[in-house]
């Protein structure tokens, strides 16, 4: 029977992306042997001919002279058994799978379904066997491996990148735990063997709390890049305050003006829909408690001007919001239980070993929470020139969904607006939210006397499920207490 | 070609012409008196078979199953003629071409794939073989040899059969400090070793003329090293230079500096292309001057090649070319945690916290836990 196999287009030279078709030296019919020339490519390098590894006769050239073809993409299809007997098996590519499938002992009437891959990947005895047997093996396991995305029709063909020994169906796939930490919604775009992207990929995919598997690669060899994974969170965004096509529409302009001129109608969408969405969620499934504390910042503030003079802090503006976040991240640091989130599903507490500091923003598209990554981390000079980024990507509308995810604690700062102090609703998934109210002088008893202050006022918000009112109260006192006197950070820093 | 420079032919040492002449030199000639037609045959299918299984890599990168590949085409007389002057108690220190050293010395080409598929650092074990691994830095082994050498020194008192260490190494490699620190250090401390500097004239595309303004064996007489300047394309040639050199180093009178003048047909590995730095005129004058098709020649000159041996010689050939597709085709990528065994001969603590991490880094991977 005829048997097809592919060729895949290799990488000629050292970590080459793509190849230009320059000549086919055969045709469709044409008998070939293994390493018989049968095209000339040209490389970012070097003109380069490649040997065929097949014996048998061309059936298919998948690419023409001129065409740019990416490192394992199919090049050729040879038929490496045209004189073979008929046989009751009628599989083309896909009965590769097939095998690998019998010889790991599962059920063979399968399709090439994640499950046997799996079973043929992560068993190696077998597939030694099955090695010595084939001299097909190396592409066929590959086919088998990598069929899971593809039809049947895809099977023996997936584009892989074949080289370098990475085959991504010989490698030996850890069993996953059992029972353990199966993403939230099940499994739906898990892919069974190693998810292939670089170490820097991988490190951003941690961060972000992504699993690779889910996303759809879009690079050679079905290698997972930082476009793919940008493109996967835009696609996946609508947990949080994101952005929308049109989000930048006047207020007005999409809405329907009632006949009488009185009203107009506006379809809730974009960060809107999304601003009361998250609202909704938060108010009615975490139960919020706000604490009071009004504080003489009058210290605080001659820092603020003493900075604002400081010649190393020339490059930023100094504001007294930057001291209130600092001394949120002190008391954060003395109270780390408070920088946390509830996980319903999983009935779990997640305590974050790291501050991620929202900073509440009313920008043109509407109110936005972006956060300061790792704020604990940075001294003050540093803090003050990400919220001075911050601020101005909020205020550009530039404001990127990444910069919005994965916040743990957040500040509002009302007093900027006027207002004295408010009851913040908490941003989703973070324990705790602190209002800033409005800087003012006011009598204030001072040292025995009545004096004229600086005073503002705080307002805690928090979680009761995680967080009681106690360390509440220890908190937003912290803050307090800094800001009263900020040398008192240095005691606690 | 200019007659003192680099490429220089004078005083070039040379016991076959290019033709397959047989030439005498007063010195050398003695060494290989005594080769009879069984070894010239034995080296000629030697110099063939590695040249055949060296075409199949090279196909084999070709159509995707190695990663790179590095031909030693072209220089199979200057490998098989000094690895055949080796003794079992002498040990070589290659750079990363010498496949023909390694086949003499009795490591399974194919296992030498292991490294170009990207699945191991060293596929043989060095003392099973007295060939050390493969070394990519280049001229960095040249240390290692040179201390080897001044360590076998030390030990030659117990010893019952003394050894000598030959360091290959290319052109370019003379000009890297290395190179130049071993031959101080071997020269003063009169150690064992013999430098075999294989001058293919190619340091990837930087031609010899701009490593050198005199022939490179000139580089051991600067420390007082005798030298020699072989026809790398000469095996018998390089056969009895080599044996001299052994002698000379075995017999405790110190290292001994040999250039072998040869010619990398091939590509410097399968990422380069050398038809944008050099003349098809070049390698066309090389091409007449062929190692295996010169001691064919000679062969065939005195009837003692025969149509047997040579279809003998192509059947193993062949099923070599097989044996080697197969079975590169066939291995698996191995555990990554693997790279971390044969470091150390002894149990070390550095080691073991690497090990431990990259596990947990590797597992890192694995868990779902952080996609919520």
């Amino acid at each position: 029977m005829p048997t097809y196999e592919r060729f895949n287009l290799p990488d000629a030279g050292e970590g080459l992306t793509e190849a230009d078709i320059v000549t086919w030296h055969i045709a469709v019919g044409d008998a070939i042997e293994v390493n018989q020339a049968i095209v000339e490519i040209e490389t970012a390098k070097s003109l380069v001919e490649l040997p065929s590894p097949f014996t048998g006769v061309v059936t298919k050239l998948l690419v023409e002279v001129g065409d740019t073809v990416e490192v394992g993409a199919p090049i050729l299809e040879v038929d490496v058994d045209p004189d073979g007997e008929p046989a009751g098996d009628t599989s083309d590519g896909n009965g590769a799978a097939a095998d690998v499938a019998v010889e790991s002992g599962t059920d063979a009437a399968s399709p090439p379904s994640g499950e046997a891959d799996k079973d043929a990947a992560s068993d190696h005895r077998p597939r030694e066997v099955a090695a010595q047997a084939a001299s097909r093996s190396a592409h066929s396991e590959e086919s088998a491996a990598r069929s899971t995305e593809g039809d049947a029709d895809e099977a023996g063909s997936g584009a892989v990148l074949v080289g370098y020994g990475v085959k991504p169906g010989t490698a030996k796939r850890r069993p996953r735990k059992a029972g353990a930490l199966d993403p939230v919604g099940g499994e739906q775009d898990v892919h069974d063997y190693p998810v292939l992207a670089k170490p820097p990929v991988r490190k951003l995919a941690k961060e972000l709390g992504l699993d690779l598997s889910t996303v759809t690669p879009s690079g050679p060899g079905g290698l997972v890049t930082r476009e793919d994974v940008e493109l996967h969170l835009k696609a996946t965004a609508a947990q949080t305050l994101a952005t929308y096509p049109g989000d930048d529409q006047p207020w007005l302009a999409a809405g329907t003006t009632q006949t009488d001129g009185r009203a107009t109608r506006v379809p809730v969408k974009s960060v809107r829909k999304r601003t009361a969405e998250a609202m909704v969620h938060s108010a009615f499934t975490a139960p919020h408690v706000t604490e009071f504390l009004t504080v003489d910042v009058t210290a605080t503030m001659d820092l603020v001007k003493r900075l604002k003079a400081d010649r190393d802090f020339a490059d930023v503006r100094v504001t007294p919001l930057l001291l209130v976040a600092k001394a949120l991240l002190l008391a954060v640091r003395r109270h780390p239980e408070v920088n946390a989130s509830w996980d319903e599903e999983r009935q779990e507490i997640i305590y974050k070993h790291y501050v991620n500091l929202g900073i509440a923003a009313s920008t043109p598209r509407g109110l936005v929470v972006p956060n300061i990554k790792d704020a604990h981390r940075l001294p003050l000079h540093a803090l003050a020139i990400e919220l001075q980024h911050l601020t101005a990507e909020a205020r550009s509308g530039s404001t990127s969904p990444g910069a919005m995810r994965d916040g743990t604690i957040t500040i509002t700062n009302v007093g900027a607006l006027g207002i004295d102090t408010g009851t913040p609703i908490l941003n989703p998934g973070e324990a705790a939210i602190l209002a800033f109210g409005s800087i003012r002088e006011q009598p204030w008893v001072h040292e025995g006397e009545i004096k004229i202050r600086w005073v503002t006022q705080l307002a805690l918000s928090f979680d009761h499920r995680l967080v009681d009112g106690e360390l509440g109260a220890r908190v937003l006192a912290d803050v307090g207490r800094v800001m009263n006197d900020p040398s008192q950070g240095l005691v606690w820093a | 070609m200019d007659p003192t420079g680099p490429l220089s032919t004078d005083g070039l040492v040379q016991l076959l012409d290019h033709e397959g002449r047989a030439l005498t030199d007063d010195v050398y000639s003695p060494y290989v008196a005594n080769l009879d037609a069984d070894e010239l045959r034995a080296m000629w299918r030697d110099m063939t078979l590695v040249r055949a299984w060296d075409l199949e890599a090279t196909s084999l990168q070709r159509q995707g199953e190695l990663g790179l590949w590095v031909q030693s085409l072209g220089q199979e007389a200057a490998q098989i003629g000094s690895g055949r002057a080796l003794r079992t108690s002498d040990f070589v220190f290659p750079s990363y071409r010498e496949h023909g050293v390694a086949h003499v010395r009795g490591v399974d080409l194919v296992e030498i794939l292991r490294i170009f598929r990207g699945l191991q650092h060293g596929a043989w074990t060095p003392q099973d073989h007295g060939f050390h691994m493969y070394t990519l830095v280049i001229g960095a082994h040249s240390l290692h040899a040179t201390g080897y050498a001044m360590a076998m020194k030390r030990d030659a008192a117990q010893e019952q059969e003394p050894g000598a260490v030959v360091a290959y190494f290319g052109d370019g490699a003379t000009s890297q400090g290395d190179v130049n620190e071993s031959l101080v250090f071997a020269s003063v401390y009169n150690a064992p070793i013999v430098f075999f500097c294989q001058n293919n004239q190619y340091a990837i595309s930087e031609s010899v003329t701009r490593q050198t303004k005199v022939p490179l064996a000139d580089r051991g007489k600067g420390v007082g090293m005798p030298t020699v300047r072989v026809d790398g394309n000469d095996v018998i040639a390089c056969r009895a230079v080599t044996e001299w050199a052994l002698e000379h180093a075995r017999s405790g009178k110190g290292p001994v500096f040999i250039e072998a003048l040869t010619y990398r047909v091939g590509a410097h590995t399968t990422s380069d292309d050398p038809t944008r730095y050099r003349a098809r005129e070049e390698e066309q004058y090389w091409a007449e001057r062929d190692p295996i098709s010169r001691l064919e020649a000679y062969l065939e000159s005195r009837g003692e090649l025969g149509d047997e041996f040579r279809a003998q010689v192509a059947r193993e050939a062949a099923e070599l070319g097989e044996r080697t597709r197969t079975t590169v085709k066939s291995w698996t990528r191995p555990e990554l945690l693997e790279m971390f065994n044969d470091v150390y001969a002894l149990p070390h603590a550095g080691l073991d916290a690497e090990r431990a991490w990259f596990d947990r880094y590797q597992r890192s991977f694995d868990t779902q836990e952080a996609a919520q």
